[in-house]
């Protein structure tokens, strides 16, 4: 890229001095070349080329048609209507004019092909997958041809202009701010109605949040309950009891409160380990008939469920961020995001040995939250 | 005919003088320059297929038994929400078309938004005057975002129901306001029936509204403070080098449009997105291992998998929880740091004029090594989001990896940090060089003319 000499820039306002000298080469002055445009250059270079070979001739560009600046008369019009004061820097010159509109035409026509193609699979049933494929070549038709008539059949001038620059200049401020105090010492001087519109504002404000009521509860209505309730039997999802030797060691299995079965909150795992490996907290003791324990299923991390048990450590995971929790030490945190453990459900064999609720959940199950007990 | 309105039309509001100068308006020529557009033209394409999708979707809780075409899913009970996205996909015809175009669309939309705001970083067109533009523009980012998170939620599929309890989580976790915020949006503890009417009525009126607002303003900004330019000949602070509005640029404007929709539209067609029927229907009982959030959101799931376990409470009482850290205060400060990056920029280099032109990425070393070790940090975290697919892949445990990038997740950024500095600031030294070269080379040229010239004087 040079930089360009006088000589090579023509003046909008001052008219045309050398129009010949932009009809048969393509100027690179202060151009930055675009990729799509210089695929496309490449492309039908490469296709002026292969015709070349294919007719033994080169199509010269026509001199005056093709080039619309020539004789421009329409710019001296323009200057003496006063227009921009703007220089073209660069023009590219339509030199394909026959081929540009041979390839602009071939686009319509795929696009055409496309929305004909949409129509009859649409009428005849076809697949979302043939509608798309029409409906893509339809557009991207359509957008070529318009992309190869901006490159091809139209003059892209480069114009450099002026700049307004951002920043005002201090009188036109300073106009602005005098209008402005005029009209808004005329406010100030009346202060009561100035508190009025402060009061209608303050109310309106009042309406507007008092609105978000209808939204319906608080939080504290369902919030802070645990669900299980003590003497309530824990239920599988299919709604059958489950009795203290029903699982074996290292299975486990989901289970709600009787009267709620498929609660999100509610929902409980219970798992069987061996007694001897169990190291509950000493204030838990009793709470694991025969290896059977329960913990709430919901993470207290972010709240999915805590779906996974591995039998070997006897860790239960999360799959959503891949918190782990002890079962043996009562589901403490062991590995991943979570820092917080499951809340454990007491349990207690009844006299037929299914097992019951001894109470709620050692904590409010779920994700944590400002002051959460 | 099309005289004859426009005369009309001119006759009634002199409008000629405004069309002439939007006609003669200077865009300049850069492919980087369309990539705001492809974000402009998807959200035209979304709100087309909106309004197409919104005439079905059924955006309610409501409980139902599905007896539609579909024969696996037949018998099982639903949200409405869920069986009219069915019903779009499989019973309306070009319905699944037009519903995979609006999923493409978004993430095109979010995705060009991205790669045009790295764009105005690296080239530094944040300055002064457009600072107030980038502002206008990080909030497009939030709201596309947030609008397509609320997008893909309220299908009522097991996949947007984990979403929505993580969603819940999240918001529940914010100090103080946590749990009314979150019964204001979501009415209750998930899963409850206010949810998806609430979240429907925020994705397709008040965000889309603002949205659109937001990109008039945009907009309206860019034509009155005109395009910045790359630096090259002719190229100053006083002027603007392009071609005009009509017909070159508008024509190609229009070109991309179409090619854009036409590229949105065969993904659309051809390429599967959000099967919500392999999913089924939300049972939160159920789980979905390997599940991921949309990937504009991957990189604050990768964050809640990495940070360690950390919450505040005393006296019995919890008061931030775990997940507040990594998914609120984290992307809240990233956000806050950018929004203010071109006031910090102005505030660090001493400079308050005016900047119509483009600064290069390595003209400008601390701010390109940045940008690079933010985005090798929200690459890892990106692959964090994912980490139990990237485990099944690599054969590792997902303690390891979570290990590895633990470590990744610091070391990352500030090597590419420390590489990309390294690497602008040596090709401006290289360009100095050069440009002293030459300049000598001109002087010397100059001095010899000169002592020839001398002993004449």
């Amino acid at each position: 890229m040079k930089e360009p000499d006088q000589g090579d820039r023509v003046s909008e306002t001052g008219g045309v001095d050398r129009p010949a000298t932009f009809a048969p080469s393509r100027k690179q002055v202060g151009k930055t070349a675009t990729v799509p445009g210089s695929l496309l250059a490449l492309g039908v270079l490469l296709w002026e080329w292969a015709t070349k070979v294919v007719r033994s001739q080169s199509h010269p560009p026509r001199p005056d048609s093709a080039n619309p600046i020539a004789g421009c008369a329409e710019c001296a019009e323009k200057a003496k209507r006063g227009a921009k004061p703007s220089e073209v820097l660069e023009v590219e010159p339509v030199s394909h004019e026959q081929i540009g509109t041979f390839l602009v035409v071939c686009a319509f026509l795929v696009a055409l092909a496309g929305g004909i193609g949409f129509l009859i699979t649409y009428w005849t049933g076809g697949s979302n997958l043939l509608l798309g494929a029409t409906v893509a070549l339809f557009f991207g038709g359509l957008g070529m041809a318009l992309i190869l008539w901006s490159h091809l059949l139209t003059l892209n001038r480069q114009v450099e202009e002026p700049r307004e620059q951002m920043q005002p200049p201090p009188h036109e401020r300073e106009a602005a701010v005098e209008d402005f105090q005029a009209g808004a010492n005329q406010v100030h001087r009346r202060g009561l109605l100035k508190w009025m519109i402060a009061g209608a504002s303050g109310t309106f404000a009042a309406m507007f949040l008092t609105m978000f009521r209808s939204l319906g509860q608080s939080p504290d209505s369902t919030i802070y309950s645990t669900v299980w309730k003590r003497g309530q039997r824990l239920m599988t999802s299919e709604g059958k009891p489950v009795s203290v030797n029903m699982l074996v060691p290292g299975s486990t299995v989901i289970v709600f409160p009787e009267d709620s079965i498929g609660s999100e909150k509610a929902q409980t795992v219970l798992l069987r380990v061996d007694e001897a490996l169990l190291q509950l907290p000493s204030d838990r003791t009793g709470w694991a008939p025969n290896g059977n324990l329960a913990f709430s299923r919901v993470c207290t991390h972010a709240g999915c469920a805590v779906g996974m048990y591995e039998t070997t450590t006897h860790q239960l995971m999360c799959p959503c961020h891949q918190s782990t929790f002890d079962v043996l030490r009562g589901a403490v945190p062991s590995g991943g995001p979570a820092d917080r453990a499951l809340p454990q459900l007491p349990l207690y064999a009844d006299a037929d040995g299914v097992l019951r609720a001894g109470g709620g959940f050692s904590d409010i199950p779920g994700p944590g939250y400002w002051g959460m007990p | 005919m099309i005289g004859f309105l426009a005369r009309t039309v001119d006759n009634r509001l002199r409008a000629s003088k405004f069309l002439r100068s939007a006609i003669n308006h200077v865009f300049p020529d850069h492919w980087s320059f369309m990539l705001g557009e492809i974000a402009l033209y998807s959200f035209a394409i979304l709100v087309a297929t909106g309004v197409f999708l919104a005439l079905f979707f059924d955006g309610s809780s409501a409980k139902v038994i599905y007896h539609g075409s579909y024969g696996p899913l037949r018998g099982v009970e639903m949200d409405k929400a869920l069986e009219s996205v069915i019903h779009i996909s499989f019973d309306v015809p070009a319905g699944l078309l037009i519903r995979q175009i609006h999923h493409w669309a978004a993430n095109i939309f979010i995705g060009a938004i991205l790669v045009h705001q790295a764009r105005i970083f690296f080239t530094a067109a944040f300055r002064k005057p457009r600072e107030l533009n980038w502002v206008v523009g990080m909030t497009l980012l939030v709201l596309a975002m947030v609008n397509g998170y609320l997008g893909y939620s309220i299908c009522g599929d097991l996949l947007s129901g984990a979403g929505m309890r993580i969603g819940y989580s999240i918001l529940l976790s914010v100090p103080v306001i946590g749990p009314w915020i979150t019964f204001l949006f979501m009415g209750g503890t998930v899963p409850v029936d206010a949810t998806i009417p609430r979240m429907f009525a925020l994705h397709v009126f008040l965000v889309p509204a603002l949205i659109t607002v937001l990109i008039a303003v945009h907009l309206g900004i860019i034509w009155r403070q005109m395009h910045t330019n790359y630096p090259g000949p002719h190229r100053t602070n006083k002027t603007i080098v392009g071609s005009r509005l009509w017909p070159s640029y508008t024509l190609k404007s229009l070109g991309l449009f179409l090619l854009i929709f036409a590229v949105i539209a065969a993904l659309g067609g051809l390429v599967q997105i959000d099967p919500v029927w392999v999913y089924g229907p939300y049972n939160p009982v159920a789980i979905l291992p390997g599940a991921q959030p949309d990937w504009y959101l991957g990189w604050v799931e990768g964050a809640m998998r990495l940070f360690p376990g950390v919450h505040i409470a005393s006296s019995g009482k919890l008061w931030v929880p775990e997940v507040f850290f990594p998914a609120v205060l984290f992307p809240a400060g990233l956000f806050l740091l950018l929004y203010l990056y071109p006031f910090l920029d102005e505030l660090f280099t001493f400079d308050a004029r005016e900047h119509h032109v483009l600064r290069l990425p390595s003209e400008q070393p601390f701010n390109t090594a940045f940008g690079c070790g933010l985005l090798a940090l929200l690459v890892v975290l990106e692959f964090a989001g994912g980490d139990d697919v990237v485990a099944l892949a690599g054969d590792l445990s997902v303690v390891e990896i979570r290990a590895i990038l633990r470590v990744l997740v610091f070391v990352l950024p500030v090597i590419t940090w420390a590489i990309s500095y390294a690497l602008c600031r040596r090709a401006r030294r290289r360009r100095q060089e050069r440009q002293k070269a030459a300049e000598l080379e001109a002087l010397g040229d100059a001095g010899s003319t000169s002592e020839v010239m001398e002993p004449q004087a």
